[in-house]
């Protein structure tokens, strides 16, 4: 890599996993971050231009592809796109139907969007790790930046703003509708009042209360963790690149194997986080308790 | 693990593809399944409902053809009946008018004797009188004697 000749190996390391972020900091005001500590400097107040414009970019595509197969969808034979489009809806509807019992027309698309957009975002880990931030670095540089000094991360879902986001809008809704189907009686016994009985309590409302919290923890953590290990193992493969034709052909082969091995990993990840999704709903719709 | 606006950012996009998804993506995409779904059904019961009509109407037609192969087969034996009739008619016909002619031509050949055996008479009775004339040498008042003459000719 041209510009990884003139860095450690641990600054090319921190250089890729260093947001592009826009925001005001105390002493530059509003810029890009030139660091990861500029950029924690900037504090709450600011926000990473790479992940929004992937994410946004990627779910704009998505709504696209499936808008425009449902503006002309047909009920007679159906075109690739339509077929490809209504295989995956069929395939999320199965998904919906099987784990989720109760009736709400907003499960299904919230299922479709997530495991689609999801997927969209993990797919970009497969884009060569150093491609587009090369070829950021290098437009930037027309424009008087310097290279090494501009980031740019293409995984959203390795940014856990990201994972955090869909998670905490999840468990938003999972307290929507625990409220709006069990009452607030019915969810606060439900939390208080099991698996002890009323004279156990507080043990009651711990344990209920960790199980409920650690659901959008372990559903962001889970996808976040997953997708920013397997950038990593990218990254430190790309490294290898530069050690010498013998070394940079073993990169080539374990990059070729990690690749085929991401590619399972990061459809899994998209249809765990989707399944978690309505079995938790599910929970927040059962009212039986 | 920096939490900053994006986190707010990222939210209020899921929200929105959330919103758009089940507003212009979702319904339309499974209304479609659906229709075709039924559209499918209906197709396979029509299929199996012309199968149906089919096989009736092999059988409707197999019993037209059949009361058509018992008619012809009565009218051709009726009209060899006729034919034989007519034949049989016409022979006597034949017969019957051959035994007119015969009886005609008999009739009139009885006549035509009778006419010339008249005829005969008549020229007999002349000759007659006429040799009588010469044989007398003497005139005999034809009127005297007609009778005679008369009888004579008839024993002719």
């Amino acid at each position: 890599m041209s510009t990884a000749e003139t860095l450690t190996a641990q600054g090319y390391i921190q250089h890729h996993l260093t947001n592009l972020t826009l925001g005001v900091h105390p002493e530059h005001g509003l810029s890009f971050a030139h660091n990861a500590q500029g950029a924690a400097e900037m504090g709450f107040w600011a926000i990473n231009v790479d992940t929004m414009f992937f994410s946004i970019l990627l779910g704009w595509l998505f709504v696209r592809f499936f808008r425009g197969v449902a503006e002309k969808a047909s009920v007679g034979i159906p075109g690739a796109a339509q077929n490809f489009a209504e295989w995956i809806v069929e395939f999320i509807d199965e998904n919906v139907r099987g784990s989720f019992t109760g009736k709400n027309p907003l499960v299904a698309p919230l299922a479709l969007t997530i495991f689609v957009w999801v997927f969209m975002m993990n797919l970009m880990d497969l884009i060569p790790v150093d491609l587009l931030p090369w070829l950021f670095g290098q437009s930037m540089a027309i424009f008087g930046a310097d290279p090494h000094h501009v980031f740019l991360r293409v995984v959203p879902t390795t940014d856990p703003n990201t994972t955090f986001a869909l998670a905490l809008v999840v468990f938003g809704m999972v307290l929507y509708y625990s409220f709006k189907m069990k009452g607030v009686g019915g969810f606060l016994g439900e939390l208080s009042l099991q698996p002890f009985g009323v004279w156990g309590m507080p043990a009651n409302l711990i344990l209920e209360g960790i199980s409920l919290l650690s659901k959008p923890v372990s559903l962001a953590l889970r996808l976040f963790g997953n997708m920013y290990a397997g950038e990593m193992i990218f990254i430190l493969i790309a490294l290898m690149f530069g050690g010498g034709w013998a070394l940079g052909l073993t990169a080539g082969a374990l990059q070729f194997v990690w690749a085929v091995f991401h590619i399972l990993i990061i459809t899994l990840q998209a249809f765990i986080f989707m399944v978690l999704t309505v079995v938790y709903l599910d929970m927040a719709h059962q009212t039986h308790h | 693990m920096n939490f900053n606006l994006t986190l707010i950012g990222q939210m209020i996009s899921f929200g929105v593809f959330v919103w758009f998804t089940m507003t212009y993506v979702w319904t339309p995409i499974v209304k479609a399944l659906s229709d075709r779904k039924a559209k499918i059904a209906e197709g396979l019961a029509a299929a199996e409902r012309g199968h149906q009509e089919k096989s009736l109407g092999e059988q409707r037609a197999q019993e037209v053809l059949n009361t058509a192969k018992a008619q012809a087969t009565e009218i051709l034996s009726q009209a060899q009946k006729r034919a034989g009739e007519i034949v049989e008619e016409s022979k006597v016909d034949a017969r019957s008018e051959g035994q007119r002619l015969i009886a005609a031509a008999q009739a009139e050949i009885e006549r035509e004797t009778n006419r010339a055996r008249e005829e005969l008479r008549e020229k007999v009775a002349t000759l007659a009188v006429a040799a009588a004339e010469k044989i007398l040498k003497k005139e005999i008042d034809v009127r005297a004697h007609q009778s005679l003459v008369d009888d004579f000719a008839r024993q002719i």
